[in-house]
């Protein structure tokens, strides 16, 4: 078992306008292990993803809470847990098929595979009716010592 | 250079600003029927699958007309989303922003 190094847990309402603080809260959290500009890009990316599918799926007809926790552990794994109380995921396999959406056409359907491509393990639990928690997990590389 | 519309996308684009830049750009599509639609991403800081959704539905709004659409200009974050997605296989980029 890693040893957890430092954690944070943020507490939002499912408003589309708290994506773009999502995504900023977590990459300020973690300039902290000093990582590289992808590596930073790819995190607020699939916090947005994440987060987002929480706001259109999740809470499709009213306002939630969404709970966004980081922990980081030794060996710069960092983990980042999306939790939802809303509608579950009824097929989790058929929600994670590349251009499946159950959204407008705003949504691409490509959210999944976004997270699946930027993280080293995505997990996905929901219950129908009680929520979803989306687990990713990224080990850092980072900058070598003496790198700008 | 053949009859071209640039749109210029600038700042975050997340699914909060979806529905806007998709109402916008499907608005000029209608009002202005140019033969090639050049999508200008060089002002983008920030695009997640929001984004794909916008530039795909675009794409074949004007594929259904017979009309041409570029992305231009793309930072790497956005351009990291669309090779993710496969969408730079489908939809022409080009390296640099016309203007």
């Amino acid at each position: 078992m890693l040893k957890i190094q430092n954690q944070m847990r943020i507490r939002l309402e499912s408003r589309s306008v708290n994506e773009g603080f999502a995504r900023q809260a977590v990459a300020a959290f973690l300039s902290q292990l000093d990582p590289t500009m992808e590596e930073l890009n790819d995190i607020k990316t699939v916090v947005s993803e994440a987060v987002t599918n929480a706001i259109v799926h999740g809470y499709r007809d009213r306002l939630g809470y969404i709970t966004v926790s980081v922990r980081l552990f030794e060996g710069r794994t960092v983990e980042i847990k999306v939790r939802d109380q809303g509608c579950g995921i009824a097929d989790i396999e058929q929600a994670r098929q590349p251009m499946f959406t159950t959204g407008d056409d705003t949504r691409s359907g490509m959210g999944f595979t976004i997270m699946e491509s930027f993280t080293d393990r995505l997990r996905v639990r929901s219950s129908p009716g009680h929520g979803t928690l989306v687990t990713l997990t990224k080990t850092l590389a980072g900058r070598r010592e003496g790198s700008v | 250079m053949d009859n071209r519309l640039i749109l210029h996308y600038s700042g975050e684009l997340d699914q909060h600003a979806a529905r806007k830049a998709m109402d916008y750009a499907e608005s000029l599509a209608v009002l202005y029927p140019a033969e090639c639609y050049e999508l200008d991403l060089s002002g983008l800081t920030f695009m997640d699958s929001s984004g794909l959704a916008v530039a795909l539905n675009l794409y074949r709004t004007l594929q259904r007309s017979g009309r041409r659409m570029v992305i231009s200009g793309c930072p790497p974050q956005p351009m990291r989303v669309f090779r993710a997605a496969g969408l730079q296989k489908i939809i022409p980029f080009e390296e640099e922003a016309t203007c």
